[in-house]
């Protein structure tokens, strides 16, 4: 017989992929059915939100964050607003950063009931994507009551949010929070103990606490590896510190403890979500300083100063001290942080975004090396990655 | 806080010697300026002294100040989970001069500075696999300088004859319009045109100068 020559095999992962969770190219260089290499070519999203940035004034600069990682919007925002609150030197008023956290939690829901339901289908389970979008149209219903918006809130601005909430919504909230972990009972009856699911998902890329901090992890993946680590508990921002919840973390770091994590996270959100509409107190929503937050309708009637301020503020805008921050938050993903440069002008001299994704996506040839080509699916799941905020 | 960051700052400055050309502590952050030859070794130094433990690279990125006589600035954004603590290490180059690569120090850098490259043009030696990585292949210039004009040079169009996407220089309808809110009575920090002569103490758009 021949002596055959055995050549590793190249395949195309993407662009066009359900199981990509979007734009995602990947050249996938397979040695069998084992793959040897992976290149992630991304960028297929790009929109150059950063450049677009630098020629926006501060309050047109937030709804860019809303369409990076479009799962979660809001808590793209909040590391924006409170970079610029951090260079203008102002204090959110306490029921401001209630709101705040409250919406960054069901922003963490948000993602978190996307993420693993999305994941769950991309192994092989079908009921818990069609369970999870009905929350999901519930809590975007939550959004709209409250700004106008499902997904694009804009609502979380420097200075404060946009509107304050309309009477009735904290009840209803409170009322979805009560019944909220049930469904999660649910979800877990589904996926946690279910002998296919966890096939696919125990064992498959294990990723060591050194690996982690290697590979500049973040958020419930880092978690996931056994290290606790949080933004929210660590550097809290608003009034987290006040919060009392706990954050769960993995043993093993492979992507079923990934899913673990984020499981356990919904239901401390739910925890902080309560929490937040116990204590909210009464009060102004954003910074009482005309110079930054616009004035009420109702003052623009009356006063010529609230006129020209309204004015002012949407035309020119604020001008910000110079100055750079590096600012952080725990976005339901991972370190989601904006390191802002402002030169004294209305605009941002250079604002640069820290998406979580893209540092996960980077060790994807690590944590894909050595497995089969179905598992590069459940890998993909795993680290929860949404194109808006890859690409930017 | 802002204390035990001075101390950081003077434990770092102390240690690396003539590494580190200045610290400062501003807005509670920790940003430290060094020498572009010696980055690997800050690097090194901060993930592994006992003291610092950096051992979380979270960001690279590039600034541009055309002004300047090196224009670009690289900044690292480390972080610290043994001592909760941030810090930026910042160094220049300028378009031609390569930047050491420390992808060895952290393996995270190395998309990075593929992005970095990407955006603007700035070279790292040592890198294994410096190509492009945001924009399209092919694609030419550094979007992110800001020499680069926003709309770019070229778009794309499906054309209906060749059955294939085309590329074409960039036909705007109106120009992109730039307005000027700097606004005579309040809060003026720059230069109005044609005021050229009635004030000195003009802002050369570089955040840290003030």
């Amino acid at each position: 017989m021949a002596e055959t020559e055995i050549k590793n095999f190249n395949i195309n992962f993407g662009p066009q992929h359900p199981a990509a969770h979007g734009v995602l190219r990947m050249v996938l260089e397979m040695d069998g059915e084992i793959v040897d290499r992976a290149d992630p070519h991304i960028g297929l999203l790009h929109r150059g939100t950063e450049k677009l940035i630098e020629y926006k004034n501060y309050l047109q600069a937030v709804p860019y964050f809303d369409r990076l990682d479009y799962v979660a919007p809001q808590n793209q925002e909040h590391a924006f607003a409170l970079a610029v609150e951090k260079l203008l030197n102002i204090e959110v008023p306490p029921r401001g950063q209630y709101i705040r956290v409250l919406y960054a939690e069901i922003g963490r829901i948000l993602n978190h009931i996307l993420n693993i339901s999305s994941y769950a289908m991309d192994v092989g389970a079908m009921t818990p994507m069609l369970w999870a979008f009905e929350h999901r149209e519930i809590l975007m219903e939550f959004c709209e009551r409250v700004c106008g918006a499902r997904l694009h809130m804009a609502y979380f601005r420097p200075g404060g949010v946009a509107f304050d909430m309309p009477p009735g919504l904290a009840e209803d909230i409170a009322k979805w929070a009560e019944e909220f972990p049930a469904f999660i009972d649910d979800l877990e009856t589904l996926l946690t103990e279910n002998r296919i699911f966890k096939q696919r998902t125990v064992d498959i890329a294990v990723v060591s606490a050194e690996q982690c901090y290697d590979w500049g992890f973040s958020g419930p993946n880092l978690r996931a590896s056994g290290i606790a680590w949080d933004l929210r508990k660590a550097q809290p921002y608003d009034v987290y510190d006040k919060m009392d919840f706990d954050i769960p973390i993995g043993k093993h770091g492979d992507c079923y403890d990934r899913y673990l994590v984020r499981m356990y996270e919904m239901r401390e959100s739910v925890k902080i979500i309560q929490q937040c509409i116990e204590k909210m107190p009464a009060g102004s929503c954003k910074v009482d300083d005309q110079k930054i937050s616009p004035p009420s309708r109702g003052d623009m009637k009356k006063s010529m100063e609230s006129l020209i301020h309204h004015f002012k503020l949407y035309t020119e805008g604020y001008h910000v001290p110079a100055g750079e921050t590096y600012t952080a938050v725990e976005a339901p993903k991972g370190e989601f942080a904006v390191f802002l440069v402002s030169d004294g002008t209305n605009k941002p001299y250079r604002c640069k975004i820290r998406a979580p994704g893209f540092a996960h996506m980077a060790a994807m040839e690590m944590m894909s090396k050595g497995h089969m080509l179905a598992d590069v699916v459940a890998v993909i799941g795993s680290i929860d990655i949404v194109f808006g905020e890859i690409d930017r | 806080m802002d204390a035990a960051l001075r101390d950081l700052g003077e434990l770092i400055s102390a240690s690396l010697g003539d590494a580190v050309s200045d610290f400062h502590v501003r807005n509670g952050e920790l940003a430290v300026e060094v020498k572009r030859d010696s980055i690997v070794k800050v690097l090194s130094f901060l993930r592994d002294d006992v003291n610092c433990q950096f051992k979380l690279l979270v960001d690279i990125c590039g600034v541009d100040y055309p002004s300047e006589e090196e224009r670009f600035e690289v900044v690292y954004n480390l972080l610290s989970l043994t001592h909760n603590i941030r810090v930026r290490v910042k160094i220049t180059t300028d378009e031609d001069t390569p930047v050491p690569s420390v992808i060895d120090v952290y393996n995270s850098a190395n998309w990075m500075e593929r992005e970095t490259w990407d955006m603007y043009g700035i070279y790292f030696t040592g890198h294994p696999d410096l190509r492009r990585i945001l924009t399209d292949y092919g694609f030419e210039g550094h979007p992110l300088r800001k020499d680069f004009p926003l709309t770019g040079y070229v778009e794309l169009r499906y054309d209906d004859e060749q059955k294939r996407v085309v590329y074409e220089p960039v036909k705007l309808t109106q120009d992109f319009r730039s307005f000027d809110f700097l606004s005579p009575w309040e809060g003026v920090q720059s230069q109005l045109p044609g005021d050229e002569k009635a004030d000195s103490t003009v802002d050369g758009g570089k955040g840290d100068a003030v």
